[in-house]
């Protein structure tokens, strides 16, 4: 019998049999594989068999990665409530049969414009929905997720700034994106301070000194609170400071007056609710928008129109001069590769709500949101935390910790929010609970008696 | 085929293809491309809930299209797109091969899919043993002890490594100023180091095209936080003298970063760990075939010797008394967050799965087969394109564009000539030190028969530019579209679809 590549594992994905490598190794003359590996020399040399389990058939492959998953609670059926940055939604199925075309899936970063007009035009689409959606000029090809968009924001109103060095964040600013800001700020001189929250859970900005580079304020903010964001900013209008707005649930953009339109420099965040799944918490599609005036501060990749010989249009990534492989160390960023697929999804998904079908989402989870909120309150007797006006999300204090009421609840088949303790313990007795479309009634009617029990 | 057959031979027929507008020029008012839940609870008017002024219009711009536009629209413009899938895409650098469809079915299993990362830790035990299984295989294909898989991509696991090596001499309480890096390095090395507010010092290469030692040691002090090292090195190039750079630069107490775009070319070869280096990022997306995507998503996971794990991003996964495996929120070292959550769990797991259908004697195949492929070029090619580094290569193999240039030929022509034969073209202009380098690098998953057939245009191209260089200069020609003004683009920036300037454009 002839000898061929491992049929019981991952030889399928090489494409030299062994006759190939032989008239290979012929053509380049030399006797043996080990003489194209000479120059490593023998004391770095690694010669035994790598630490890694054995090679496994793709039957085996499948069964082994679905029993993993398995054992997971979404694929037993777990009903949740969770959100706080990572939201729930439907993904119509177009939308990843589309992202699964290998020309998008296995394409490369769209340097050579001539064979990627593909994924080019759909960058600049995608930036184009994006400027729609806030009411601001530029946006860039995405960036990895809201955490680092907003720790990019902050570097970036530093660098337009040019001077001062205090930023100030909302208490209402997903406190992980906080985390992730002050891990990118490591090195550079600046110092954070907290806007406290009113009783309506929305952002008390006190007066802003000459020493402020950056106004951080979310919309929605953590706590699901639609914050006004033209009052929030409305001491920045004549101040050289960078008005930043987040956002983690993009779905309520449907609903909320575009933040370009009432001041806003700089709308950095999250769009996974567009288009993308859960995954774990990961990939998430962050994003960065800009004035025109300040792109080029702006990091992370730029599709631009432009024509080719014959005058047509098409699309080429452009003002590289603000990127590491350009500009290497006096880059705007290090950030090269970034989460254009899903960028595409969100593109698709955004396309298809269209005009008036983001508007229509928004409000079915408006509507849900504010049903469970008033039924807790009612059926379940727990206090909302906040007085104002929310979206699909919001705080509710319980008569315990949050932490053991989640397992109580998780026991009958039910997640019902994020602990809020995990990230302030002067919170452990609070919860956050998220609805979206993907609820029924009668599943939000099963979180309310599952509270209501667990609480009582 | 002829010299003068403008069309090229291969497969790259996107002039067939019919023009396709924006979205934006398609659709008419009151068509819908989505469909709603009906209400099971009260409607809520967000004008009476929240008030006029916090309510917006609806978006004008936004396109009004069905769900059957929608799909002939991205199916259409991703027709203008090259895949691997497409063929051959010798990429330098990137390690553009295939990408195996079973692990895009396994990521999308719902129990992966579908998973909140605030998921309580008894009901995710099976995406922790994933992460704790991959980051194993990882540890044990690198030789290090720990390994983050939090890092979003290269870049960021670049950005998380040097932040490592800052946190462990600060807590040593030193104050280190400067980071060496060799002058064939990627853009991102010296990017990352300024961004940690650290100096990047250039080392040159030496003529071989490896490190150049003298200048090394020169530059070696007490101020140097970390050389800052790809091995492979960008040229293809083993850095054969790894125990002599090990040594300066952990005598003066520096410590060895190692970018890991190449591990391709060494798996189960060599292992970082066991040559001196102390910190190495992973690029899923190049070596474990995670999709490239366009541009992303990828994973960059950041494997670490014993004596930096405390300083890795928080969570890990750990395991708790009982043995049930959970995310460690505290760590007191840690240099902090780096992603929202725990990173691309989706890209993990296609990178596990890859890992497992190779297992240890598969890995090794790889790395063989695609330092065999590269060679095979070099020794091919070699006497039509001017080959600055003449040895044995590893994965990747750089030509130049010396001998074509004197017909006024560069190294941007010859890549817009390949893609008249069906090509991707290979990665140009980089490493910096090779001028007008052309940088190959096949992968394992090409087979001699398009090897030869890569090979056969490469010398096809190099013949035109002697007999016919305006063909090559001229080129594309059979791409959707022809070459694009990138000058224009960015002297007149247009960044996003107006529909005003577009009326004006129609009159």
């Amino acid at each position: 019998m002839t000898k061929t590549n491992d049929p019981y594992g991952g030889g399928k994905y090489l494409s030299q049999g062994p006759d190939d490598r032989r008239a290979l190794l012929e053509a380049i003359g030399v006797d043996s594989i080990d003489d194209l590996f000479a120059s490593i020399p023998a004391s770095s040399r690694f010669s035994g068999q790598l630490p890694v389990e054995p090679a496994l058939a793709e039957v085996e492959l499948a069964r082994h990665l679905r029993e993993l998953a398995d054992s997971n609670g979404p694929a037993q059926g777990v009903l949740s409530f969770l959100g706080a940055g990572c939201y729930p939604h439907y993904v119509p199925a177009h939308v990843d049969a589309l992202i699964q075309r290998q020309e998008f899936l296995t394409s490369y970063t769209p340097y050579q414009a001539e064979i990627s007009q593909g994924t080019l035009q759909y960058i600049f689409e995608f930036q184009s929905l994006i400027c729609f959606l806030t009411g601001i000029d530029v946006c860039n090809a995405s960036m990895y997720d809201g955490g680092s968009a907003v720790a990019e924001a902050i570097l970036m109103a530093r660098r337009l700034r040019r001077q001062g060095g205090k930023v100030l964040w909302s208490e209402g600013l997903h406190p992980i994106y906080r985390e992730v800001a002050a891990t990118y700020a490591t090195y550079r001189d600046l110092t954070f301070e907290i806007m406290p929250l009113g009783e309506d859970g929305r952002t008390i900005v006190p007066p802003i000194d000459d020493d402020v580079v950056a106004v951080v304020v979310q919309q929605p903010n953590f706590f699901g609170i639609v914050e006004d964001l033209k009052a929030a900013g409305a001491d920045l209008e004549n101040h050289p400071a960078q008005y930043v707005v987040v956002t983690s649930e993009s779905l309520s953009w449907g609903l909320t007056v575009p933040a370009g339109d009432v001041g806003a420099d700089l709308v950095v965040g999250e769009l996974q609710s567009f288009g993308n799944g859960l995954n774990y918490g990961g990939p998430l599609v962050g994003f960065m928008a800009c004035r025109q005036s300040s792109v080029r501060n702006l990091p992370g990749r730029l599709a631009g129109q432009t024509v080719d010989e014959n005058g047509e249009r098409g699309f080429v990534l452009t003002l590289s001069t603000r990127e590491q492989h350009i500009r290497r160390a006096k880059a705007t960023s290090n950030i090269c590769t970034n989460t254009a697929l899903c960028a595409l999804a969100t593109c698709i998904h955004l396309c298809s709500l269209g005009r008036n079908g983001v508007r229509d989402l928004a409000k079915t989870n408006l509507a849900k949101a504010t049903y469970a909120r008033q039924q807790i309150a009612s059926e379940a007797n727990l206090e909302v935390v906040y007085t104002g006006p929310h979206f699909n999300e919001f705080a509710i204090q319980l008569p315990g910790d949050a932490v053991e009421i989640v397992d109580r609840c998780s026991e009958a088949g039910v997640v019902p929010g994020v602990p809020l303790g995990w990230f302030d313990t002067e919170r452990s007795r609070q919860l956050l609970v998220c609805v979206t479309e993907i609820h029924r009634r009668a599943e939000i009617d099963r979180l309310v008696t599952t509270l209501a029990e667990v609480c009582r | 085929m002829s010299a003068n057959d403008q069309s090229g031979g291969g497969a790259a027929r996107q002039g067939q293809l019919k023009r396709e507008g924006l979205i934006f020029e398609h659709g008419a008012p009151g068509r819908v491309g989505y469909s709603l839940p009906k209400l099971d609870v009260p409607e809520i008017d967000p004008v009476e809930s929240w008030g006029a002024d916090q309510v917006r219009d609806d978006i004008a711009g936004f396109p009004e299209v069905s769900e059957v536009e929608v799909v002939r629209h991205f199916t259409r413009i991703s027709q203008h797109n090259f895949g691997v899938d497409t063929g051959m895409f010798p990429l330098g650098s990137c390690t553009m091969k295939y990408n195996p469809r079973v692990n895009e079915s396994v990521a999308r299993l719902p129990g992966f899919a579908a998973a909140h990362p605030y998921m309580p830790y008894s009901m995710m035990q099976g995406s922790l043993e994933l992460m704790e299984r991959l980051e194993q295989a990882l540890a044990g294909v690198t030789g290090m002890d720990r390994v983050t898989l939090q890092p979003a991509a290269g870049a960021q696991g670049e950005l998380t490594g040097i932040m490592l090596i800052a946190a462990y001499h600060a807590h040593r309480g030193e104050q280190r100023t400067k980071v060496l890096i060799p002058d064939s390095a990627h853009g991102t090395n010296p990017a990352t180091a300024s961004f940690c507010g650290l100096e990047p010092v250039e080392i040159p290469s030496n003529s071989r095209g490896t490190i150049d030692i003298e200048a090394l040691a020169a530059e070696a002090d007490e101020n140097t936080a970390a050389l800052m090292l790809t091995n492979p090195n960008t040229i293809g190039l083993f850095e054969d003298q790894m125990d002599e750079i090990a040594r300066i630069i952990h005598d003066v107490g520096g410590q060895i970063y190692c970018d890991g775009a190449n591990l391709n070319a060494i798996l189960g070869k060599t292992r970082p760990g066991d040559i001196g280096i102390d910190v190495f990022h992973i690029n899923l997306h190049k070596t474990f075939t995670t999709p490239h995507g366009g541009g992303g998503p990828g994973g960059g996971p950041v494997a670490v010797r014993e004596h930096l794990a405390p300083f890795l991003p928080w969570p890990t996964v750990e395991r708790d008394d009982s043995g049930m495996l959970c995310l460690d929120w505290q760590r007191p070292q840690s240099i902090g967050k780096i992603h929202t959550f725990q990173g691309n769990f989706a890209i993990l797991v296609r990178a596990y799965a890859y890992i497992r259908a190779l297992g240890p004697e598969g890995l090794r195949q790889v790395a063989e087969d695609a330092v065999l492929n590269a060679n095979y070029l070099r020794v091919k090619l070699e006497g039509h394109y001017h080959l600055p580094y003449q040895q044995i290569s590893l994965h990747e193999v750089i030509f130049s564009d010396r001998k074509q240039k004197k017909n006024g030929v560069t190294a941007m022509d010859i890549c817009k000539r390949l893609m008249d034969y069906g090509y991707h073209p290979p990665t140009v202009y980089f490493p910096l030190v090779v001028p007008g380098a052309l940088m190959l690098e096949p992968t394992e998953t090409v087979s001699r028969e398009e090897l030869d057939v890569f090979i056969d245009a490469m010398i096809a191209i190099a013949g035109e530019a002697e007999t016919d260089p305006d063909v090559v200069k001229g080129a594309p020609h059979s791409t959707f579209l022809r070459r694009l003004d990138e000058v224009g683009a960015a002297r007149r920036p247009v960044l996003r679809w107006d529909p005003q300037a577009a009326d004006t454009d129609g009159d």
